[in-house]
């Protein structure tokens, strides 16, 4: 029988990316479950002269599914040739339900005893070849970190087959795999490792959230640093003194004012290209992402790849979920607020972590609303920066504040009860360098993919619109509400437009304009609030339904008009 | 003594005696690891009706309050 596709299956946290990152090669896409956003990741791997795909499923408990990732890791079994079902081996009694689903299903399955090394700490002893024989298929021990055991498992993927297996009802199924734990496994009693002890206290809500401030603290530290170095240190120099003398050749060669140059290279600034505010497509264009934004980026994601392998967010999500309860969440609802600080994409796509719609609405507005995405807030700390530190916190305090009380009033609004949570919260676990780099990767290649084209398809649509005159005409209808309620300019409605498209952009828009520092806050606020990117609002409408995203995006802008007014008669 | 998860002390062991609930709450909770039969410890709650932490075999859940409270296992006192 020919292999095609081969699919990696398991319960949540099992260790299950880093085995397929282990698997594969560098090719690895990651695309959607088709009509959903259920993303999947796909690799190949070499099986002796074929090249069969392999696809991490999302983590399942069971197959009967609960939530839409698990729903799309069921659908997706039909296509399979061959499952690996990683299994926790520290976990065994409840790994082995979804293996026993399987094995029903009569498919070849091969079982991937996977975190084997940590069995051995932990004191737990599992009788492989026993479980092998009473599974009737084959089991390898394996360590994704590592790479223990992989090659043994790829050998033994053409050898899978499936066992004819009478499907179990609940109750016996629970039954069956008691027996199975009984034989194969043996626990012992040892110590605890300082890493458990660790874990204990940063849980425990009198350690927990000193530890949880600290550890905000330090990454934001970490973050801030690590992007105003490469930004000073790398972006900057690389754009002054290699890319601008170049792109002044080009300016001269198309001619000084013509219309290629003023596309490619945008207006000079006193004779001299200003990468802020020259707006050509090669110019601003690629200084926005390239030295303003990706520095951030690499920085953020950095910090929050080595959270996720560390283990920390489940803990968080703990300790936050007393304040989460008061805005209608439950406390993972911090998870898509934190990736949304990252970008509000993913943010989005997070939003399904959560099982009721209401709480999905919540969660949703509250981000796309008071959660700025690191591009955004990137070009703050660069524009607003120049005005001095305490601008920028004003800003995010502002947002903050508006967070907290979105989070109350939508509560109260908003019928129904909000869930409970339950979550398994996995050990702590020194991260992999390796692992934690191949995610950044892969985090700043889909950045460049599909930030660049955006920023620069942007930047070419400002220049149209300027020279189409759109611009003057529609600032003129909005210039009451511009200049009454807000206080801004009426050239601002430029900053508003193209923020639909990228909110990077839009931020840097509001530069070139001449704001005073109250005006530049206030817009900055607004850039926020007033509706998500394109980009975020494709998700946004795919996850809510176009119903609540209606009335979703109607609450962000009342929102925006609101705090606009609001903070131009305070400031 | 059969008592909730909510009223256990922190360190305490006790077996799951009932698991109170619908058919949704129940398969959650079972496919999580917690079922009735088995020793569970707990290992610290959160206050102002916060979640709740137990440890079962050998990994660590957080429960909700609400759910907590339905979960009865007996416990020597």
């Amino acid at each position: 029988m020919a292999i095609n596709k081969i699919l990696l299956m398991g319960n949540p946290n099992v260790g299950k990316s880093a085995l397929f990152s282990r698997l594969t090669g560098a090719r690895v896409i990651i695309s959607n479950y088709p009509g959903t956003t259920v993303e999947f990741t796909q690799g190949y791997i070499k099986l002796g002269e074929a090249n069969p795909a392999i696809i991490d499923i999302p983590g399942t408990y069971a197959l009967e599914p609960t939530s839409k990732a698990e729903e799309v890791a069921v659908r997706m079994i039909e296509e399979g040739d061959v499952i690996i079902n990683v299994v926790d081996a520290t976990n065994l009694e409840r790994n082995l339900y979804l293996t026993v689903e399987l094995l029903e299903k009569n498919i070849p399955v091969i079982v991937a005893l996977n975190m084997w090394d940590d069995t051995k700490h932990k004191g737990i002893q599992i009788d492989v070849k026993r479980l092998e024989k009473i599974l009737g298929v084959p089991v390898v021990t394996t360590c994704g970190l590592t790479g223990e055991g992989v090659k043994e498992l790829v050998e033994h993927i053409s050898k899978a087959r499936p066992k004819k297996m009478e499907p179990l009802k609940d109750s016996e199924r629970w039954e069956y795999i008691g027996k199975i734990v009984k034989e194969v496994q043996h626990l012992h009693h040892r110590h605890h490792t300082f890493l458990e002890r660790l874990a204990d206290l940063s849980i425990r809500p009198v350690t927990g959230i000193p530890i949880s401030l600290l550890i905000m603290a330090l990454s934001f530290l970490v973050i801030r640093f690590t992007g105003e170095s490469l930004i000073g240190y790398v972006c900057e120099p690389f754009f002054e003194y290699v890319w601008a003398p170049l792109m002044m050749k080009l300016y001269h060669l198309f001619g000084a004012n013509s219309l290629l140059s003023g596309i490619l290279i945008g207006n000079l600034v006193e004779g001299r290209i200003d990468f802020a505010q020259s707006f050509g497509l090669f110019t601003t264009g690629l200084f926005v992402p390239l030295a303003m934004v990706l520095p951030y980026i690499i920085s953020f994601y950095l910090v929050l790849g080595v959270l996720e392998d560390f283990g920390y967010l489940p803990r968080l999500a703990v300790l936050a979920d007393n304040i989460m309860h008061r805005f209608g969440l439950h406390g993972y609802a911090i998870i898509p607020m934190i990736l949304g600080l990252g970008c509000n994409v993913p943010g989005a796509l997070a939003t399904r972590l959560l099982e009721g719609k209401r709480e999905k609405f919540i969660a949703a507005t509250m981000m796309a609303i008071a959660v700025p995405c690191m591009a955004q807030i990137a070009m703050i700390v660069g524009l607003v920066g120049q005005r001095g530190g305490r601008y920028v916190a004003l800003i995010f305090l502002i947002l903050f504040l508006l967070l907290i009380a979105k989070g109350l009033i939508l509560n109260r609004f908003i019928k129904g009860k909000s869930p409970e949570i339950l979550v398994e919260i996995p050990p702590y676990r020194i991260p992999h360098a390796r692992s934690v780099i191949k995610k950044l990767y892969m985090r700043i290649y889909s950045f460049i993919k599909e930030a660049v084209p955006l920023v620069l398809l942007g930047i070419l649509f400002v220049n149209v619109l300027y020279a189409l005159r759109i611009i003057d005409f529609v600032s003129g209808i909005f210039a009451p509400i511009l200049e009454r309620i807000w206080g801004l300019p009426e050239e601002s409605i430029g900053a508003l437009i193209i923020g639909f498209l990228r909110k990077d952009v839009a931020v840097g828009m509001l530069g070139p304009l001449n704001l005073t520092t109250k005006q530049l806050v206030i817009g900055s606020v607004i850039l926020s609030i007033y509706f998500p990117c394109i980009a975020t609002f494709t998700i946004l409408a795919k996850e809510l339904g176009a119903k609540d995203m209606f009335k979703s995006a109607l609450i962000m802008l009342t929102t925006a008009i609101i705090v606009g007014a609001l903070l131009n008669l305070i400031l | 003594m059969k008592i909730s998860i909510v009223e256990m002390k922190r360190g305490e062991i006790g077996k799951i005696a009932e698991i109170q609930g619908g058919h949704g709450i129940t398969s959650r909770v079972q496919n999580i690891g917690i079922r009735t039969g088995k020793e569970i410890k707990k290992v610290g709650s959160h206050f102002w009706r916060g979640p709740q932490t137990i440890m079962v075999d050998k990994f660590q859940v957080a429960i909700g309050h609400g759910m907590a409270s339905k979960i009865f296992v007996e416990v020597e006192r």
